[in-house]
C-alpha cells in the first residue's frame, strides 16, 4: 500500500464540467442500457433483503408454505414481539450498543495516532508506522487463539470490554487518518501554538474539525464494524449476559427448520439499522476512500 | 518548544493496542504451538509441557487439515477472480453516468458488504432450504429438480462461496469507484475526439490507470479468501463431513470446540506463513512492474 503523500482527490468534475457537446445518441442509448442492466443487477443483489423483510412479517404457516409466496397475506409483528419478550434480544441489543460505544473510544485513539504519524517527526516514526501497516496483513483467525489466551490472562473474558478490545484499533483506519491529516497545512498548527494553544487543544480544536470528512467515514465504518462484530463476541462471551445481537442470532440458526419467520425477524432487526446508517452516509464513504489517496 | 514526548503520547494508545492484539498474538501462537496447552492448561499453567514439533508433525499428517487446505484453495481459486471481475465491472458500469439514478443504484450493490454475516446467513440458509426454500421452487418452475444446496459435498462449496462473493463485492466496488474519480477526464475526452469506442477507452485508459486499486483489491481479496470463515461457520458448520471446512474454520474448531490450543496454534502459524508468503510474492511482482 502506498504510504506516500496524499494527492487530494479532484473535485467531482462531472458536475462542474459544462456540457459543451450534447452527448451522442449512441452513447446515450448505451447509458440507458447500462442503467437497465444495473437496475436488474441491483434488484438481484438486494433480493435476499427484500425476502428477509417480507418473511419477517409472515405468520409461520406462510413462511414454511410451499410454493413460497413473495408477499405476506396476513402480516404480523408477533415475531418481533417474541424476540424481545420470550427471547433476550433486549439485552443483546443493549450489549451491542455498548460495544459500538466502546469502539468509538477506539476511533479517538486512531485519530490521535493518525495525527501523531502525520504531523510530527520523531525517532522511530518510520518503523512504528510500518508496524501499524503490518498488522493489516495479520488475519484475525491467526490471532484468535492467542488473543483469547491473552484476554483470559487479563481476566477480561466474559466482559464487554474484552469483546471490544481486540478490534478496537485497526491499522487500516490509522492509515486512513494519517493520509488525510498529512494534507492539513502545518502553518495553521504553528499559528495556534504561537497563540499559546496546548497540544491537546490543537488536536481537539483544529485537527478534529478539519478532519470532518474522514471522521464521518470512520464513524460509519466503526459503527458498522461494532454492530456486526461476531467472532470476538462468540469467543470472548460465554455467559449469556454478554451476548450481542450477532451471537443471539447465530443461536437461532440451530432452529433453521422450525421457524423462518422468527429468524427473519431477528435478521431484520440486525440489518435494517445498518442499512439506514449506511444509506444516509453513503456519499461520505466513497468520498472518504477517494480522499485517502487510494487510487 | 514542543516537548519531545508529545508525538509518542498521541500514537501510544493505538500502537500499544495494535501490538497487544496484532503482533503479540503471533509470538504467543508460536510459543503455544510447541506446547500441549488445552483447557486444563488454561486454568493451571503448570500442566502445560513442551512437546517440541509434535503439533506440527501431527498437523501435517491430519487428513482433516489437508481437506481444509484443499477446500480453502478451491474457495480462493473460485472466489478471488469472481469477486475482482464482478466488482470492477459493476464499478465501471456505475461510473458511466453521474445521474441520480446511477447514484441511487450504488447503495444496492454496497449493502451486502456492510450487513451482519450471521443475519445474512440466516436469510441465505432459508433461500437454500430444501423443503420450502425459494431457490428450489424457482428451479422447479423451469423444470429443474431440487438441488441439495448445503448437503451435497460438491454443491455446498459453491453455495457458501456464492454468499461470500455476493458479500465480498461491495467494499471493492467502493474502492474502485473512489479510484475512478482519480482518472483524468481529459484523457478520456482526448480519446473520444480520436474516435475511440467506450470499450476501447475502458480497456486502454481507465483500467491501466486503475492499476494500483486493482493491485490493492487483489491483495486484500486473496487474504480475505485465505481467511474464509464466516459463511461456512454460520451456514454449514463446515459440513457435510468437512466438505465446506476452510482452514480458518478448522483452526476455530480444533481451538475452541476441542480446546486443543497448542495444536490449533500450530495451524495458525502455518496459515500465517502461507498468507505472508503469498502477500510477499504479490508485493514483489508489483515492484518489478512498470509504473505509469
Amino acid at each position: 500500500m502506498s504510504t506516500t503523500e496524499l494527492a487530494p482527490a479532484p473535485p467531482a468534475r462531472r458536475r462542474t464540467t459544462p456540457q459543451v457537446r450534447t452527448p451522442k445518441p449512441r452513447g446515450r442509448r448505451l447509458t440507458v442500457l447500462v442503467g437497465a442492466v444495473l437496475g436488474v443487477g441491483a434488484l438481484v443483489t438486494a433480493f435476499p433483503f427484500l425476502w428477509m423483510v417480507a418473511t419477517s412479517v409472515k405468520p409461520r404457516s406462510e413462511s414454511v408454505a410451499y410454493p413460497p409466496q413473495i408477499l405476506p397475506k396476513e402480516p404480523t409483528f408477533e415475531y418481533f414481539v417474541q424476540l424481545f419478550q420470550d427471547l433476550d434480544f433486549g439485552r443483546y441489543l443493549v450489549n451491542t450498543l455498548i460495544i459500538v460505544a466502546i469502539s468509538m473510544v477506539g476511533l479517538v485513539f486512531m485519530a490521535m495516532a493518525g495525527y501523531g504519524f502525520a504531523k510530527f517527526s520523531f525517532r522511530g516514526r518510520e518503523p512504528l508506522f510500518f508496524l501499524v501497516l503490518v498488522t493489516m496483513m495479520i488475519p484475525v483467525q491467526v490471532t484468535m487463539i492467542p488473543t483469547y489466551l491473552i484476554l483470559n490472562g487479563m481476566k477480561l473474558t466474559n466482559t464487554l470490554v474484552g469483546v471490544a478490545l481486540p478490534s478496537l484499533v485497526t491499522g487500516f483506519s490509522v492509515f486512513l487518518f494519517r493520509q488525510f491529516m498529512t494534507t492539513i497545512p502545518t502553518e495553521i498548527l504553528e499559528a495556534a501554538r504561537m497563540d499559546g494553544a496546548g497540544e491537546a487543544r490543537v488536536f481537539a480544536r483544529i485537527i478534529l474539525p478539519m478532519s470532518k470528512p474522514i471522521l464521518a467515514v470512520q464513524v460509519v465504518l466503526t459503527f458498522i464494524a461494532g454492530w456486526n462484530s461476531f467472532l470476538w463476541p462468540l469467543i470472548i462471551a460465554n455467559d449469556e449476559r454478554y451476548y450481542t445481537l450477532s451471537v443471539g442470532i447465530s443461536l437461532l440458526n440451530q432452529q433453521i427448520a422450525s421457524n423462518p419467520s422468527l429468524q427473519m425477524a431477528a435478521a431484520t432487526l440486525m440489518v435494517v439499522p445498518i442499512l439506514v446508517v449506511f444509506v444516509a452516509f453513503q456519499r461520505f464513504v466513497v468520498q472518504g476512500f477517494a480522499l485517502s489517496g487510494l487510487k | 518548544m514542543r516537548p519531545r514526548i508529545t508525538p509518542y503520547v498521541f500514537i501510544a494508545p493505538a500502537t500499544l493496542l495494535l501490538v497487544a492484539f496484532g503482533v503479540l498474538p503471533i509470538l504467543v501462537a508460536t510459543f503455544v504451538s510447541f506446547t500441549d496447552m488445552n483447557l486444563a492448561g488454561l486454568g493451571d499453567w503448570s500442566r502445560i509441557s513442551f512437546v517440541g514439533v509434535d503439533n506440527y508433525s501431527q498437523l501435517f499428517g491430519d487428513a482433516a487439515f489437508w481437506q481444509a487446505m484443499r477446500n480453502t484453495g478451491l474457495f480462493a481459486v473460485f472466489g478471488v477472480p469472481s469477486v475482482i471481475i464482478l466488482s470492477l465491472a459493476i464499478a465501471l458500469l456505475l461510473n458511466r453516468s453521474g445521474s441520480r439514478f446511477f447514484k441511487a443504484l450504488r447503495s444496492f450493490y454496497f449493502v451486502p458488504a456492510i450487513t451482519a454475516i450471521v443475519a445474512v446467513s440466516l436469510v441465505w440458509g432459508y433461500l437454500y432450504n430444501t423443503q420450502f426454500g425459494l431457490f428450489n421452487y424457482l428451479l422447479s418452475l423451469v423444470g429443474v429438480g431440487p438441488v441439495q444446496w448445503l448437503s451435497d459435498p460438491t454443491m455446498v462449496k459453491f453455495s457458501v462461496a456464492l454468499v461470500a462473493v455476493w458479500r465480498g463485492t461491495g467494499l471493492n466496488i467502493i474502492i474502485f469507484l473512489a479510484a475512478l474519480q482519480g482518472v483524468p477526464k481529459e484523457y478520456l475526452e482526448a480519446a473520444e475526439l480520436d474516435g475511440a469506442s467506450a470499450w476501447r477507452k475502458t480497456v486502454s485508459i481507465t483500467i491501466p490507470l486503475l492499476r494500483f486499486a486493482i493491485f490493492f483489491v487483489t491483495i486484500t481479496t486473496v487474504i480475505a479468501w485465505l481467511q474464509f470463515f464466516d459463511e461456512p461457520f454460520v451456514l454449514t458448520k463446515g459440513g457435510p463431513l468437512g466438505e465446506s471446512t476452510s482452514i480458518s474454520l478448522f483452526l476455530f474448531q480444533t481451538g475452541f470446540s476441542a480446546s486443543k490450543f497448542g495444536y490449533a496454534s500450530a495451524g495458525s502459524v502455518v496459515l500465517f506463513a502461507i498468507i505472508a508468503i503469498i502477500t510477499l510474492v504479490q508485493l514483489r511482482a508489483r515492484r518489478t512492474d512498470v509504473d505509469y
